[in-house]
């Protein structure tokens, strides 16, 4: 029989500050709960943490030992000493950047963060899709709405994002929900090309 | 079948068996292992039968596992005298049943005398079929002994002891493991194989597994005694048919004899195991996504922050060791930890399997005691380069190990030493190197082979990998620019700290050790303005 007990208080300490936390919060929501920022692209608070564009890693000290790790996963415990910003997480962020901005040069989030941390976005050769894929509008589908509208098919460099075009063209119209949530408008792209090719006319339709 | 329910009735049909056998009629053992089933020793094992049947059943012919060396396929051994022939064809089966063929006695050929095959040895005299042989064999001994005269703590601690390491890869210590999911909270925990083994280069566990599925089956089952587990589960390929044969042949086989199910051999205690088939990508073996695969979820890995063997499949406690580590386990309790330890060196203890192939006379599945140097697998065992000429690099662990020089060459087969020079010995796939390899082509090609084999997930593993891909293919067509290798560098020093799982970590240590040791060919690359 597992007893109820209330959630113990924390406190770890992130760039000096002391921060009071509560047991299963992360790293991430400790910090910006104490104003802190940490950068995200794949963050979102109402879903569920995901760990993919590993931009939020951090340096963590706990018993002596350093380590790093993505602050958005990473569980806060006593004592833990978090450091937001050093040279190594600073570097990590700057090439994560810059392998993100060959796909998406003029993504607005990306540029402003490649502003602070450096990246040139011309430092890899350009790739042709221009989803970073976060995964912000496949998993608010799924785990917000509930409809798995938006997927991902196969897996490595392959990995896409694909709208399903027998729930899309029900589901979609009425929501659209995850066109703000794209940091580089590709949802909305792959939303209106699957319409043209699998529903074409049901929209014009609609909205006569 | 007869289900036995006590040590005793196990060692009675022991005895019965090789009882029957003490007639002691040569037999042939035929390699039907992956090598020569390529080559058709199939054939070979027909033309023998057809050849024994003529002459009266004087001769039994079996086919088995791996036997080892499988450059010289398809091959067979007779005992008694334990002689080997090799490259045999169903023309040469007259001549060896009538003892006019010439084989060579199986210490004196250079191939097998310098190894030491604790694991892969009792390949050649098991139907993997036949829970008979291995039983003939001593086998399930190691269980009715833990079950019965020890109690799981005495098992845990005797691995402990033995300082037995993980062979999957990471070379953790096995008890440490065991002992994390032991007393992990919770009375629902699983023990699992992985018998996984994707990379390219690697065929140790498959030989062994195919080849003697109840050693590692013996060894799963006392690992579960152990942890206090009653619910196990091998993950293995889909696309081995022999391998999922065997498998389930030996699990129905040890069922049936009460070995594995309700009360195994009257003790009291439960067991039960499911095989599972990856889904085709590499990344299955990676320990936390294959738990996601048996869970029916795509293979992702999921970031340990939290250790699997405290919540593993379904948040359970679950301790996943690969198949040599697993076949491991029978022996240290037959013979005791003390045994054991005195195999190895200081750090790395009992024997490793070693997947020799690329650039070499002799390539197999071979077995050295650790801290045997990389020179006499090499050389000793492989036979060297063809043409005579040293090698130019060995390299280690697949996709995700390292390269070494020539110069290195006499570094013993241990996890630390290798760890160290950034050559880990990964699973143990062992690739010689001859003096024309091209350094970059190689990178390239381990490059080329996990873009497609990760799961995309992660940002420095999908676009990192992909950006040092082409990086590494320009330079390999001559298109080579100024800043490459600091691209290169910035590239897998980030992939290398900042993944989600240990195959996105490890992924470019191959390239990091060519820059570490073969620094001028990349060089060489770029053009000079």
């Amino acid at each position: 029989m597992k007893r109820e007990s209330p959630l113990s208080e924390i406190v770890l300490q992130i760039d000096g500050k002391a921060v009071k936390a509560t047991e299963g919060m992360t790293v991430l929501q400790a910090a910006r709960s104490a104003a802190i920022s940490i950068p995200t692209l794949c963050h979102h608070e109402k879903l569920e943490p995901y760990g993919g564009c590993r931009l939020c890693m951090v340096e963590v000290e706990a018993r002596g030992r350093k380590n790093y790790v993505v602050s958005c996963l990473y569980p806060v415990a006593r004592d833990l000493v978090v450091r937001t910003r050093s040279e190594k997480v600073d570097k990590v962020r700057r090439v994560i950047l810059e392998e993100l901005l060959a796909h998406a040069p003029h993504s607005p989030d990306l540029v402003r963060l490649a502003q602070e941390y450096g990246a040139d976005k011309d430092r890899f050769e350009k790739e042709s899709s221009f989803c970073i894929l976060c995964g912000l509008c496949v998993r608010y589908c799924a785990e917000v709405k509930e409809k798995n509208a938006v997927g991902f098919v196969d897996n490595g460099v392959r990995r896409k994002i694909r709208f399903v075009p027998e729930i899309a063209s029900n589901e979609c119209w009425d929501c659209q929900e995850c066109f703000a949530l794209c940091p580089t408008s590709y949802a909305q792209a792959t939303y209106f090309l699957t319409e043209a090719l699998a529903f074409p006319g049901r929209r014009i339709s609609w909205t006569r | 079948m007869p289900r036995l329910r006590s040590p005793a009735a196990l060692e009675e049909l022991r005895a019965d068996i090789v009882s029957r056998r003490a007639a002691c009629k040569p037999c042939i053992s035929v390699c039907c292992g992956a090598g020569c089933d390529a080559v058709d020793s199939a054939r070979v094992v027909k033309a023998l039968r057809d050849e024994a049947v003529k002459q009266g059943g004087k001769v039994g012919v079996k086919a088995t596992g791996c036997h080892g060396f499988c450059e010289k396929g398809p091959n067979i051994i007779v005992t008694p005298g334990e002689l080997c022939y090799f490259g045999v064809g169903p023309e040469d089966v007259p001549g060896i049943l009538a003892g006019t063929a010439k084989g060579v006695r199986i210490d004196e050929v250079p191939f097998y005398k310098h190894q030491m095959r604790l694991l892969i040895g009792d390949n050649p005299r098991i139907d993997p079929t036949r829970i008979e042989d291995y039983l003939a064999l001593g086998g399930y001994a190691a269980l009715s002994k833990a079950l019965f005269e020890m109690t799981p703590d005495q098992v845990l601690d005797e691995v402990k002891k033995a300082n037995l390491r993980g062979r999957g890869g990471g070379g953790f210590p096995a008890g440490l493991k065991w002992e994390t999911a032991k007393n992990a909270p919770g009375d629902e925990k699983y023990v699992i194989v992985n018998g996984h083994e994707g990379e390219p280069g690697a065929f140790m566990d498959r030989a062994l597994f195919t080849g003697n599925p109840h050693k590692v089956l013996e060894g799963l089952i006392i690992g579960a005694y152990a942890i206090g587990s009653h619910r196990g589960f091998i993950y293995t390929r889909h696309d081995s048919p022999k391998l999922i044969e065997h498998i389930e042949t030996a699990l129905a086989q040890a069922e049936e004899y009460g070995l594995l199910g309700g009360d195994i051999l009257g003790s009291g205690f439960d067991f039960r195991v499911e095989v599972h088939f990856d889904v085709g990508i590499f990344v299955s073996g990676e320990s936390s996504a294959l738990m996601r695969s048996i869970e029916g979820n795509p293979p992702e890995p999921r970031p340990k922050y939290i250790r699997t063997s405290v919540s593993g499949i379904w948040d359970k406690p679950s301790n996943l060791n690969n198949v040599e580590t697993w076949a491991n386990v029978p022996q240290i309790i037959s013979r005791g930890a003390g045994w054991y330890n005195s195999i190895g060196t200081e750090g790395s203890k009992g024997t490793k399997l070693v997947s020799l192939s690329g650039h070499v006379v002799n390539s197999g599945v071979v077995e050295v005691p650790m801290g045997t140097p990389l020179r006499a697998i090499v050389h000793d065992i492989g036979g060297g380069v063809p043409g005579g000429k040293p090698p130019k690099a060995v390299h280690f662990g697949g996709p995700m190990g390292g390269s070494i020089p020539e110069r290195l060459i006499d570094t013993p087969l241990d996890f630390d030493a290798l760890a160290a020079l950034g050559a880990p010995i990964g699973a143990g796939g062992l690739l010689v190197m001859g003096d024309d390899t091209d350094m970059v082509d190689v990178a390239r090609y381990f490059l080329e082979f996990l873009t497609n084999e990760s799961c995309g997930k992660c940002v420095p593993c999908r676009e990192g990998l992909l950006q040092m891909l082409k990086i590494l293919t320009n330079m390999t067509k001559g298109k080579g620019r100024n800043g490459d290798i600091g691209r290169l560098e910035d590239l897998s020093d980030v992939t290398g700290m900042a993944c989600l799982c240990a195959l996105g970590k490890t992924s470019c240590d191959p390239l990091r050790s060519m820059l570490r040791y073969f620094r001028d060919e990349y060089e060489a690359r770029i053009p000079v303005e």
